[in-house]
């Protein structure tokens, strides 16, 4: 970790921001998906950038894991992530739970969460398992099942579990709500919440259900068409006429 | 029915079947990791299988002999020490080929895209064929052997020391195998790869690690698989043409992406080689099959497909949303 901390030394002050993107590009082939976007997490906060389909929500979140041809600036607690390798920025603290969970499906579930904490080195891994199967019995009871024979909204538990395996400075959810029940959804939220309350875990969602994103973000970001449209506090952005009208269906 | 002769059939349908077992593991591992059939397996393994020999009877150097033990002119007097060491190096050091041919000629491509990979390694099959023929000659040889010659008579039927011995070595690679792919570090970073590649390397694991890891393991099987072949069917480069096909039944017989199933299918291509065709070409409607007794693997590989598309054990992928 010299790098890092080298990086640290010589960037701008931080402040309380665990993730700051500034300038960030990307494209696929001679598509151009991100536009010069720039957003901030600040620690410990939930922060949600709301968008249509093709907005480019999903490849800001690949841009900044560095799955995607991008240039731009990434810094993650003050060092610089941008265009490092994938497994050196998860190595730094970035979990990402992407789009359509991602979970191993052939793997059991136990091993699914080890597998999340494939770049930790201490002993604790199995107390972390465990503290998991507590808190989502249903996750400890189906422990050597498959996860792909768990239910859309187990999946989805288990890829976020999973992802705070590798006991992560910043958790990146990518349309966690897609494709389940709106009352699965709601528990998601509610679960997000709460492991942002009780863990602090830093988070940046990506979602097209605005009205329970805003409701655990502090603030928030509009995007279309890869650019930044508008940005808030959340509860403003929730009042906010246009934004009613374009994603919270009023 | 005479048991003698079943039994006998039995014996032989299971080493030859656990020979097939070995090169489909090794196919299937390569599928897990890289989805895609290396055509070349056989070829690959069948120079390892030729390494072992120029360590084990070619070589006559002072500090080789010192891990290998003392060389002999005389093949059928080389100890048991030297031919095994020479194979477990040959292992090694068709792993480390394996993991070069991966990076510079299959990594380079769009794993997405099959076609170039797959004509890729029927190249592979062809230049490692046209090497091997090039150092060592097309001629048959005589492989050292692996066992000690003897018998033990079971029911009337020979069951060789060697046939032992093969059944033996390749049930415990396949152990050794599951212990490393279910309890390392290593094994589990292979699962996952080979599981969801993309979420593999958002956990953190460096994808073309585990890439060569499993191109080494199925190398140094398939050299394995062919080494205790070799004394069989004489070395020579032509030797593990029909193997692959087999190990190819075999492998889809059991799931191209299950282990246990491509061992499985082995040994059911094994045994249907040694009894069906014994009992089938005296019958006069199957009189072909003793001229072509390839006809009945693919006839069972057929068969199952056409009832489980994906094999017995694979994997059939189901997406929840």
């Amino acid at each position: 970790m010299t790098i890092a901390e080298e990086e640290s030394d010589t960037s701008r002050p931080t402040g309380d921001i665990m993730l700051s993107v500034s300038g960030l590009n990307a494209s696929y082939g001679a598509v151009t998906v991100l536009r010069g976007l720039s957003l901030e997490v600040p620690r410990g906060e939930v922060v949600v950038v709301l968008g249509a389909n093709g907005a480019g929500k999903t490849t800001t979140l690949r841009a900044i894991c560095n799955m995607v041809t991008c240039s731009g600036e990434v810094i993650l607690d003050g060092a610089n992530i941008a265009r490092s390798n994938t497994a050196d920025i998860v190595n730094r603290g970035v979990a990402h739970v992407p789009q359509g969970r991602g979970t191993f499906p052939e793997l059991s579930v136990k091993d699914n969460l080890l597998v999340g904490a494939y770049t930790r080195t201490d002993n604790e891994v199995n107390d972390d398992i465990d503290r998991w199967f507590t808190k989502y019995p249903v996750l400890g009871e189906r422990s050597n099942q498959a996860a792909g024979s768990l239910s859309g909204g187990e999946q989805q538990m288990l890829a976020v579990s999973r992802a705070l395996m590798s006991r992560p400075k910043v958790l990146l959810l990518d349309e966690p709500s897609l494709g389940l029940a709106p009352i699965i959804i709601e528990d998601l939220f509610n679960t997000f919440k709460q492991i942002n309350e009780e863990e602090g875990t830093t988070m940046l969602v990506v979602e097209q259900n605005a009205n329970l994103a805003l409701d655990i973000a502090t603030k928030g970001y509009v995007l279309e068409a890869g650019e930044i449209v508008l940005e808030g506090v959340a509860s403003d952005l929730q009042n906010d006429p246009a934004v009613q009208e374009a994603y919270l269906g009023a | 029915m005479n048991t003698t002769l079943l039994l006998q059939r039995i014996f032989d349908g299971i080493a030859t079947g656990a020979i097939y077992a070995a090169v489909a593991v090794a196919l299937v591992l390569i599928f897990k990791a890289t989805t895609l059939i290396n055509f070349a397996q056989g070829e690959m393994a069948m120079f390892g299988a030729f390494i072992t020999y120029a360590f084990a009877v070619q070589s006559d150097n002072g500090f080789l002999n010192i891990f290998l033990g003392p060389a002999n002119e005389n093949i059928g007097d080389i100890s048991f020490r030297r031919i095994w060491v020479s194979a477990v190096l040959a292992m090694i050091g068709s792993g480390i080929i394996a993991i070069v041919v991966e990076r510079m000629l299959i990594r380079p491509f769009d794993p997405d895209d099959h076609l170039p990979v797959v004509l890729i390694t029927l190249g592979l099959f062809l230049v490692i064929n046209a090497v091997a023929g090039e150092i060592w000659n097309f001629e048959p040889r005589a492989m050292p052997a692996l066992f000690p010659d003897g018998r033990l008579d079971v029911a009337g039927a020979r069951l060789f020391y060697d046939t032992i011995g093969i059944i033996l070595v390749l049930a415990l690679m396949l152990g050794g195998l599951f212990v490393i792919l279910g309890k390392t570090k290593m094994g589990l970073a292979f699962r996952a790869v080979s599981s969801n590649v993309e979420s593999a390397r958002l956990v953190g694991v460096r994808t073309g690690r585990v890439l060569g890891f499993g191109w080494f393991l199925a190398s140094a099987i398939g050299t394995l698989g062919a080494v205790l072949v070799a004394p069989r069917l004489s070395l020579q480069p032509i030797m593990m043409g029909l193997v692959l096909i087999y190990a190819l039944a075999a492998a889809s017989i059991g799931g191209l992406d299950s282990l246990g199933g491509a061992a499985l299918g082995g040994l059911i291509i094994g045994l249907t080689n040694s009894v069906a065709v014994q009992y089938l070409a005296n019958v006069e409607a199957f009189k072909f099959v003793q001229a072509a007794p390839l006809i009945l693997s693919i006839i069972a590989m057929l068969a199952t497909l056409w009832f489980r598309p994906s094999g017995l054990f694979g994997t059939k992928r189901v997406e929840r949303v």
